[in-house]
């Protein structure tokens, strides 16, 4: 193999399995590392930069980085909850109103006009008024916040929250027109006078369930939008028995909002195994803790509908098979009918654009879907952007953001123009933690404790109201013994080849066999015939150059390195030494280094 | 010295041995030597030896005298029996530790220093009593643990690190068990592991007294230029003249014995030790062919390694002695201790 060039930033981002799992790619060893400090408000910050929403996220979010997590990888451990240690940052965190970034009084005469006020739009804006645009942001509801804030329930973001995080952002100065919904894009685009049109208005529209009886009954409910008028206080009861239809995020909500307003038998009913849902385990798990039955292997037959009244519905209970194409193909067992008296579904969501008219530049695909690039969120006019689920259908929170942050590059490129392709490149900066003989900036040493289980309030107490948050939040016990967990994957094993003499030593000392001094070859070959053969190709293994004295090569496999420094410890050369790797991620005309200096931690 | 201690934290899909342990339950303590010291390499290799030979540890006993080299028993096998004793006498100890117990297994780790100057009595008479262990030298060419003095490993020549010529002879380690009548002689380097292993398990299964003379360079005192026990020149100047393998009972032996340039030797307990000679006609069972072979490439200033003699029908202390068949715990009190009758009889033959 080649040597490795660990001076191009993906090679140590990649080995913070975290932060290359985020979309956003938020720094999430160093915020921890801030947290045990008692640094909260630097490490909301720190979160901020990156993820925008760290209050909100930090109770929401899908998590990618948790099962992307290198202590899930050691045996029998759950990997670090990252993400309820953000919400520790942003509960105990203080005044902030002076580390935001500045808004200048003089604007750069550029005018974006934001539509939808989700957390895709909020992005735009917070990365544009620091420039000097002006945003202008539209908004079909009476409130801020998308999804988050009509679909989300408040036993799981208490709307405190949600309020604060966005006044962060429309305090920067963003124009706003609520309930206005935008009804012709082509008069936007004519009248409005905009340089630039972002369109952040998701996936509105919940799908259907076509059966026999659909119709028949006003108790049947769309889960989004079922969800929207408990939100609006539309509606604040349900029938006691109540079906959910679906297995994913949405069905979850639903089921449990059923819970708080009057459902007391309410079953979710899924058509796969529970393996294949769309939910994550612990949205399951929550669900479960608050008395909820899940159903798998149920397909929906027909809805019963007596007289106007709903009865109940018919389901197949089917076993699946995969067959010969590799596809799973279902075989009904036998057929059930289970009463209820509400039916909420909750199969998923779509993406609706009745509001684009067609022939105005923008180009859509087969599946009406609008043609966007996946770079620069471009759609095939210039100047119309697309971020959040309204660009390629339903994904969440973060992404949305993630799309934000991206559309926001192109925008200011597009306003400035320059080409979108001229994307600013990522960074990164490099740093010695050594501290002494044997003394390292970071908490090395390796804390064998499991996953902290988070507490929940108690169940009678959560289900009488809709706004009791059902989870604690850690509280600092917890916290302090979840942060030492963290196996701080950013501070690098780095690796000096003219410096090594072969002496073995960090090898015989690496706890889990990382490291290996061999002749070179194939990535293949090698990865067999190392001290612990690498089997997990998501992860790359280290090659160096060839060592002075036998010409053989170091080969470190970065799976399941625990970054406990041992090798760097024991080289009596410090060819290896550990680093800590900071990413610049670059955000529309930012320069990096990044706004906020995570000066160098000390040790706990 | 390090302020953490190697995490028990292991690989998930770490290798079982036959007792269904793993490496790292070979382990001991944290090493407190310095950083890169062969001797920590040495210990690597001794766990990998004792793991692959699925010894329990508890069934061990490791003996050392006083230097670097010898506080290595403390960094492997936490459960083994042990004893560092005084300066150079660990060879007397190992013999009466064997005389008591015949049933453990027995290392005894030493140095340059220990071995060669003040304890050279206590190791030719345990080599000639042919003591059933397995004694590992490990040389640097300095007395390590008293700040770099030249042992009498050093060589003609050879300048310390503050700039002073050796001007003595050394004594090789090798040729001595050679002359003294060792059964199982061999020179490793504590950087080739693939070498070392084999040989040591030959070792441990070995019945007498196995010696491996391995360098082991001294990082801190004689790593630097001018030292003929360094990383550079052990790389440079060693050579391989037997390729040896190290065959247990019970797992097949493959075509490999059948070349030509394979010599087969087996053990006492159905176990198969392998050769193949690098150098021409290197004969690993020909004691006098040996010693002239290791003279000539002495001379040339080459190090000659591989399991350079093996003579395996040779009977070791116990056999010599007639000793009794059982460890002396498993005799009971009464044959151990017939009394002052007994006692006065016995004196009763010889009045
Ligand atoms: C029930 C449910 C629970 C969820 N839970 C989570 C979760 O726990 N964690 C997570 O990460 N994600 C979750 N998601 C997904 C997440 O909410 C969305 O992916 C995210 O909000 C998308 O952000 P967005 O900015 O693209 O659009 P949205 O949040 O959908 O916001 C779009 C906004 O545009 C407005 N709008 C639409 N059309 C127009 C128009 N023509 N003119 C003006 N305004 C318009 C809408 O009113 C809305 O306010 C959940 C989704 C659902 C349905
Ligand atoms: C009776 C006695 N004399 C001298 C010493 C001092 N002393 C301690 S270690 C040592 C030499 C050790 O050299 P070696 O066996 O080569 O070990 P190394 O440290 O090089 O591994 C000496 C002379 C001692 N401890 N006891
Ligand atoms: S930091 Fe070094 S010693 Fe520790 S696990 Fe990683 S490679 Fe091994
Ligand atoms: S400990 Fe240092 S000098 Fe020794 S092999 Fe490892 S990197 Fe090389
Ligand atoms: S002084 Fe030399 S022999 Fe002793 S521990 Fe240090 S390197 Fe090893
Ligand atoms: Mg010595």
């Amino acid at each position: 193999m080649h040597p490795t060039d660990v001076s191009n930033p993906d090679y140590y981002h990649k080995v913070v399995d975290c932060q290359w799992a985020c979309p956003a790619h938020t720094n999430v060893p160093e915020y921890i590392r801030l947290i045990a400090q008692g640094r909260y408000t630097d490490s909301y910050l720190l979160n901020r930069e990156s993820n925008v929403f760290p209050g909100i996220l930090g109770r929401t979010c899908d998590r990618p980085c948790e099962p992307a997590c290198r202590r899930g990888r050691l045996e029998g451990e759950g990997p670090v909850a990252i993400c309820r240690l953000k919400r520790v940052a942003a509960d105990l965190r203080g005044d902030i109103t002076d580390s935001l970034p500045k808004i200048p009084e003089k604007k750069n005469g550029k005018r974006v006009a934001l539509i939808g006020a989700g957390p895709a739009s909020l992005t735009v804006a917070n990365d544009l008024m620091p420039l000097g645009y002006e945003c202008v942001l539209y908004e079909k509801h009476g409130k801020l916040g998308g999804l988050m804030r009509t679909n989300i329930p408040a036993f799981r973001l208490p709307p405190a929250v949600l309020d604060e995080e966005i006044a962060m952002i429309m305090d920067m100065g963003v124009e706003l027109h609520l309930n206005t919904p935008i009804e012709s894009l082509k008069e936007l685009l004519d009248d409005g006078g905009f340089d630039a049109v972002f369109v952040g208005t998701g996936a509105p529209r919940g799908k259907n369930l076509e059966l026999p009886g659909r119709y028949d009954s006003d108790k049947i409910y769309i889960g989004i939008d079922w969800l929207e008028s408990v939100a609006f206080e539309h509606l604040d009861s349900i029938e006691e028995r109540v079906l959910v239809i679906g297995a994913g995020n949405t069905a979850m909500d639903c089921c449990r909002t059923s819970k708080r307003l009057g459902g007391t038998d309410v079953k979710v009913m899924a058509r796969k195994p529970r393996d294949l849902f769309k939910a994550s385990d612990w949205e399951l798990e929550d669900a479960e803790g608050e008395e909820i039955e899940i159903l798998e292997n149920h397909s929906p037959v027909d809805f019963v509908v007596e007289d106007g009244v709903l009865k109940g519905m018919h389901f197949d209970i089917v076993e699946w098979h995969e067959g010969e194409d590799g596809r799973l193909a279902s075989e009904t067992l036998e057929t059930i009918f289970l009463p209820c008296e509400a039916i909420i579904l909750a199969i998923g969501q779509e993406n609706a654009f009745p509001w684009i008219e067609r022939g105005i530049g923008i180009d859509f695909n087969s599946w009406d879907m609008p043609i966007v690039d996946r770079t620069t969120h471009q759609s095939t006019r210039p100047g119309v952007f697309f971020g959040g689920d309204s660009a390629w259908g339903p994904e969440n929170i973060i992404w949305a953001v993630e799309h934000g942050h991206q559309a926001a590059v192109s925008v200011h490129n597009h306003c400035q123009g320059v080409p979108l392709s001229e994307r600013p490149p990522f960074g990164m900066n490099l740093v010695s933690q050594k501290m002494g003989m044997h003394e390292w900036s970071y908490s090395n040493d390796y804390d064998p404790e499991n996953r902290t289980p988070m507490q929940y309030a108690d169940l009678e107490e959560r289900l009488k109201e809709l706004n009791v948050e059902a989870e604690l939040g850690y509280n600092l016990e917890e916290t302090v013994r979840e942060v030492q967990r963290c196996l701080n994957c950013d501070i690098q094993t780095d690796f000096t080849p003219v410096l090594c003499i072969e002496c073995d030593a960090c090898i015989d000392v690496c706890p889990l066999d990382c490291l290996t001094i061999t002749d070179n070859g194939d990535e293949a070959d090698l990865r067999g015939r190392l001290t612990a053969a690498a089997v997990n190709g998501d992860q790359d293994i280290y090659v160096s150059d060839a060592l002075p004295q036998t010409k053989r090569v170091m080969v470190k496999d970065e799976d399941l390195c625990v970054h406990c420094g041992l090798c760097a410890e024991r080289c009596p050369t410090a060819a290896w030494d550990m680093r800590r790797f900071e990413l610049y991620i670059p955000y529309a005309g930012q320069p990096w280094p990044t706004t906020i200096s995570t000066a160098p931690t000390t040790s706990l | 010295m390090t302020y953490i201690t190697k995490p028990a934290v292991r690989h998930p899909a770490l290798e079982k041995n036959a007792l269904g342990l793993t490496r790292r339950d070979y382990e001991g303590a944290m090493s407190t030597l310095c950083a890169g010291c062969g001797h920590d390499s040495i210990t690597a290799s001794i766990i990998q030896a004792f793991f692959e030979l699925a010894i329990p540890p508890h069934r061990a006993a490791k003996l050392s005298g006083i230097g670097c080299s010898s506080k290595a028993t403390a960094y492997f096998m936490n459960e083994a029996h042990g004893f560092n004793g005084v300066h150079g006498r660990m060879p007397a100890i190992a013999t009466g530790a064997n005389a008591a117990n015949r049933d453990l297994v027995y290392i005894g780790i030493s140095g340059d220093g220990d071995s060669l100057s003040i304890g050279l009595g206590q190791l030719c008479h345990a080599i000639r009593r042919n003591v059933n262990m397995l004694y590992v030298l490990e040389n640097n060419g300095v007395y390590g643990l008293t700040k770099g003095q030249f042992s009498a490993s050093a060589d003609v020549g050879t300048v310390s690190k503050r700039g002073e010529v050796n001007r003595h002879g050394p004594i090789d380690p090798v040729s001595l068990a050679l002359t003294v009548g060792a059964t199982f002689v061999a020179r490793s380097f504590s950087g080739d592991r693939k070498q070392l292993v084999p040989i040591l398990k030959a070792g441990l299964t070995h019945r007498g007294f196995a010696i491996v003379d391995v360098i082991s360079p001294c990082v801190t005192f004689n790593d630097h230029e001018g030292s003929t026990k360094s990383y550079a020149h052990t790389r440079t100047h060693s050579y391989e003249v037997v390729q040896t393998d190290f065959v247990p009972l019970m797992t097949e032996i493959t075509a490999e014995q059948d070349r030509d340039d394979v010599t087969a030797v087996t053990m006492h307990d159905g176990s198969t030790v392998m050769f193949r000679s690098v150098a021409e006609d290197y004969d690993p069972t020909d004691r006098d062919a040996a010693l002239s072979f290791l003279r000539a490439s002495q001379a040339k200033g080459e190090v000659a390694t591989g399991l350079l003699y093996l003579e395996d029908s040779s009977e070791d202390m116990h056999a010599f002695e007639n000793t009794v068949d059982r460890p002396l715990v498993d005799v009971p009190f009464g044959d151990l201790c017939p009394g002052s009758a007994t006692l006065e009889e016995l004196q009763k033959e010889w009045r």
